[in-house]
C-alpha cells in the first residue's frame, strides 16, 4: 500500500479553501497563470503528485523483484554450471555461448517448437471458427433458450482440464488420438469455447441493428451477414480471443502431458519440463534451454501485450 | 470498460433483430447450425469427460479393463478418509486464504501505485504483467534452480549478510506450501494489477477530488472511496483466485509433485498421482469429483451472495 508515502491527515483537517496538498499550492498558481480555466487547474494539480518520487522508487524496486527471475534465467545460460555453483549471483564471467549455441543448434529445440506451433494454430483456429458461429447465434438472434445456452457456455469458466482429464484420456485413447496432435488441440479449442464466446458476444451484439437492416436490404442476411460484415466489424475482439486461446495452448502442460507420450511429439513446455529432468547437474544449460523457450511467449506478449491485458479485463468485465 | 456500455444497449437491441428474424422461415435451423459446432465440441470434450468422471467414481477400475466392480460411494469414503486428501484440501484452503488475505492488499497497493502519473509507467506495467504470460513449466523450472540449496536466492542472502534466513525453501515440510505460495504471487500479481488498472479507469477522478477537497486523506479516499467503487473488480478478481487456487496443479506438480511427504499436495495433484501413476482411475475420479463439487459449491455460494449485485441488470452473464 502507498499510503504511507502521502501524507495522511486526520478527518478534521483543513476547511475548505486551505488545499490539502501541500505541494500542489505552489502547482495550482503555475496551473492559474497559464490556464485560468478551473477544469484544466484542477486537472494540473492532479498531476503534481507529491508522492511521485517514493511511489516511482517502490514501483521499479517491485519491477526489478519481478523481473530478477526471467534476468537470471537469460544470463545464467551465459555461464557454465561450475561458475553458478560458485557464485550465483555474479555476471558471467566470462560469458559463454555455448549453452545457448548447443540449445539452438539441437533439432529437439526446434521439433517442440514447431510442435507447440502447429497444435496452438489448430486449436486457435478451430475455437475461433466454431466460437464465432455460436457467439453471433446468442448475440444477434432472439430464440427460446438462449439465456441457457449461453449460460451452460460460461459455466464450462469452471472446469479446469484437471476435472475432465481422466475420461478425457480414455475418451482420446479409444479415438486413438494419443500421441497425436489434435488429441490435444481439439479439447484445447473445446475447453477455450467459453471463453471465446464470452468475450464475442457482447462486441458482436453492439453491431448496430440499423447496420443488419441495411445489409439485408442488400440482399446480405444470415450467413452473409455474418461473413461479410459481423466478422470484418469484431477484428478486435477476434484477436483477443485468438490471442487467449494461443497462449493457453502454447503455454499447456498437463494435456500434453498425458497425451503425448511420443518424445517427437513432444511441446516445448513439455519438453522444457523432460530437459530440466534430464540435466539435473547441468544448470546452465537447463538456464539456457528455458530462457530460449520463453523467447516466443516473450515476443508474442510484447506484440500482443495490448490484445492480451484487454481480452482478461474484456472477459471478466465484458 | 466500453465493452460494458455495448453490452447493455446492444442485447437490448436485439430483441428488435430478432423480432425480425423470427418471422423468417428455417430461423430455427440457422441458430441450430451456428450452434451445432461449438456445442458438440464442448459437449464431447467437456460436459461428457466432466459426467463421465461422476460415473467412473463409483467403480474400482484400473482403466483398462471392464468397468464392472461397483463400489458405489465407497471411493469418496475412502478419499474423505485419507489423510493424503484432506491434507490436500487444507492446502488448497491455505492458498485460497492465503491469496485473499496477501495478494489482495499487495495487488490494490501495486495498482494504486501504478494508477498514478509516475515515469516509465508503460514499461513498469509491461514488467509486472511479464511473469503472467510465461508458462507454468517455465515459471517452475526457473523458480526450481532459485531456490535450491545455495542457489539464487540463498546466495543473495548470504550477500546481504541474511544468511541466517536460508532455509530447505522446498524441501522443510513447514514450509514448503509458502515456498510455493510465493511463486504463485509472483507469477498471478501481474493479473491483479491489470484487472484492478482497468477497473480504478472507471473510478471518476470527481469523486476522489470531492473527497480531498472536504478533507479526506488519501488513505481515506482508498478505504471509503476508491475500494467501494472498485468494489466489482475487486469481486472478480477474488472469485478467480478462489477457483485458482482450488485448481492450483502445474506449479506444484513441476516444482515438487506434492511432497516432501505430501505438504504440498493439492486435490489436483492427488487426483492425477492415484489416477495416472497408480491407474486408479475410478478412485482419481471420485477425487475429480469431490474437486469439481467443491469448485461449484464455491462459485454458486459466491454468485448467489457476493457477485449478485453486480449481475442485476446486467442481460448478459458478466461472470468471468
Amino acid at each position: 500500500m502507498d499510503d504511507g508515502a502521502l501524507t495522511d491527515r486526520p478527518p478534521t483537517g483543513p476547511s475548505p479553501d486551505s488545499v490539502p496538498d501541500p505541494s500542489a499550492g505552489s502547482q495550482s498558481q503555475l496551473g492559474s497563470r497559464s490556464l485560468p480555466w478551473s477544469g484544466r487547474r484542477r486537472r494540473r494539480r492532479r498531476r503534481s503528485d507529491p508522492a511521485a518520487v517514493p511511489a516511482f522508487v517502490l514501483a521499479v524496486a517491485v519491477a526489478a523483484l519481478t523481473l530478477v527471475p526471467v534476468i537470471y534465467v537469460v544470463l545464467g545460460g551465459f555461464t557454465s554450471t561450475a561458475q553458478l555453483a560458485e557464485d550465483p549471483v555474479g555476471m558471467p564471467d566470462p560469458w559463454m555461448t555455448g549453452n545457448y549455441g548447443s540449445v539452438l543448434s539441437s533439432a529437439r529445440f526446434w521439433r517442440q517448437l514447431g510442435n507447440s506451433l502447429l497444435i496452438a494454430l489448430l486449436a486457435t483456429g478451430l475455437v475461433v471458427a466454431v466460437g464465432s458461429l455460436a457467439a453471433f447465434a446468442v448475440s444477434r438472434y432472439v430464440f427460446r433458450g438462449r439465456e441457457l445456452v449461453y449460460t451452460v457456455f460460461t459455466l464450462g469458466l469452471l472446469f479446469p482440464v484437471g476435472v475432465a482429464i481422466l475420461p478425457l484420456y480414455l475418451m482420446l485413447r479409444e479415438l486413438h488420438l494419443l500421441d497425436n496432435p489434435l488429441g490435444v488441440a481439439v479439447p484445447q479449442a473445446a475447453f477455450s469455447i467459453p471463453v471465446t464466446i464470452v468475450v464475442l458476444r457482447p462486441f458482436m451484439a453492439a453491431v448496430p441493428n440499423e447496420l443488419e437492416d441495411a445489409a439485408a436490404i442488400d440482399g446480405c442476411s444470415g450467413f452473409a451477414f455474418f461473413w461479410r460484415i459481423l466478422l470484418p466489424l469484431s477484428r478486435p475482439a477476434l484477436t483477443t480471443v485468438s490471442v487467449l486461446a494461443f497462449v493457453t495452448s502454447w503455454n499447456a502442460y498437463l494435456l500434453p502431458l498425458l497425451v503425448l507420450n511420443d518424445e517427437q511429439q513432444h511441446t516445448l513446455p513439455l519438453g522444457t519440463a523432460m530437459f530440466s529432468t534430464q540435466y539435473t547437474q547441468d544448470t546452465a544449460r537447463v538456464l539456457a534451454f528455458t530462457a530460449l523457450s520463453m523467447v516466443p511467449a516473450l515476443v508474442f506478449f510484447v506484440l500482443a501485450e495490448r490484445r492480451i491485458v484487454g481480452g482478461l479485463t474484456g472477459a471478466v468485465k465484458g | 470498460m466500453p465493452t460494458g456500455t455495448m453490452t447493455d444497449g446492444g442485447l437490448s437491441g436485439t430483441s428488435g433483430t430478432g423480432a425480425r428474424l423470427r418471422r423468417r422461415p428455417g430461423r430455427r435451423m440457422q441458430v441450430a447450425a451456428l450452434l451445432a459446432p461449438a456445442m458438440l465440441l464442448y459437449l464431447v470434450f467437456v460436459l461428457v469427460p466432466v459426467g463421465l468422471a461422476a460415473w467412473y467414481s463409483l467403480f474400482k477400475w484400473n482403466g483398462i479393463g471392464p468397468l464392472e466392480e461397483f463400489v458405489g460411494l465407497g471411493n469418496y469414503r475412502r478419499a474423505l478418509g485419507d489423510d493424503v486428501f484432506r491434507g490436500a484440501v487444507l492446502h488448497n484452503a491455505i492458498f485460497v486464504v492465503l491469496s485473499l488475505v496477501v495478494q489482495f492488499p499487495l495487488t490494490l497497493g501495486l495498482a494504486l501505485l501504478l494508477d498514478r502519473r509516475i515515469p516509465g509507467r508503460p514499461v513498469l506495467r509491461l514488467v509486472l504483467f511479464t511473469p503472467y504470460v510465461l508458462s507454468e513449466v517455465i515459471t517452475a523450472i526457473a523458480w526450481l534452480l532459485i531456490l535450491q540449496p545455495d542457489g539464487l536466492l540463498d546466495a543473495a542472502l548470504d550477500a546481504l549478510g541474511l544468511g541466517g534466513l536460508i532455509r530447505l525453501w522446498l524441501a522443510d515440510q513447514d514450509l514448503v506450501l509458502y515456498t510455493l505460495f510465493g511463486v504463485a504471487t509472483w507469477k498471478y500479481l501481474g493479473f491483479g494489477i491489470i484487472l484492478f488498472l482497468a477497473g480504478l479507469r472507471n473510478v471518476p477522478e470527481e469523486v476522489k477530488e470531492a473527497a480531498t477537497l472536504d478533507g479526506a486523506s488519501a488513505g481515506q479516499i482508498v478505504r471509503h472511496v476508491t475500494v467501494p467503487l472498485l468494489g466489482p473488480t475487486i469481486r472478480i478478481w477474488a472469485f478467480l483466485s478462489v477457483i485458482g487456487s482450488l485448481q492450483l496443479f502445474d506449479l506444484v506438480w513441476i516444482m515438487t509433485e506434492g511432497g516432501p511427504s505430501n505438504a504440498s499436495t493439492t486435490m489436483a495433484t492427488y487426483l492425477i498421482d492415484h489416477g495416472f501413476q497408480r491407474y486408479e482411475f475410478g478412485f482419481g475420479s471420485a477425487a475429480a469429483t469431490l474437486l469439481f463439487l467443491i469448485s461449484f459449491v464455491v462459485a454458486l455460494a459466491y454468485q448467489r451472495w457476493v457477485l449478485r449485485r453486480d449481475l442485476i441488470g446486467v442481460p448478459a452473464g458478466r461472470v468471468g
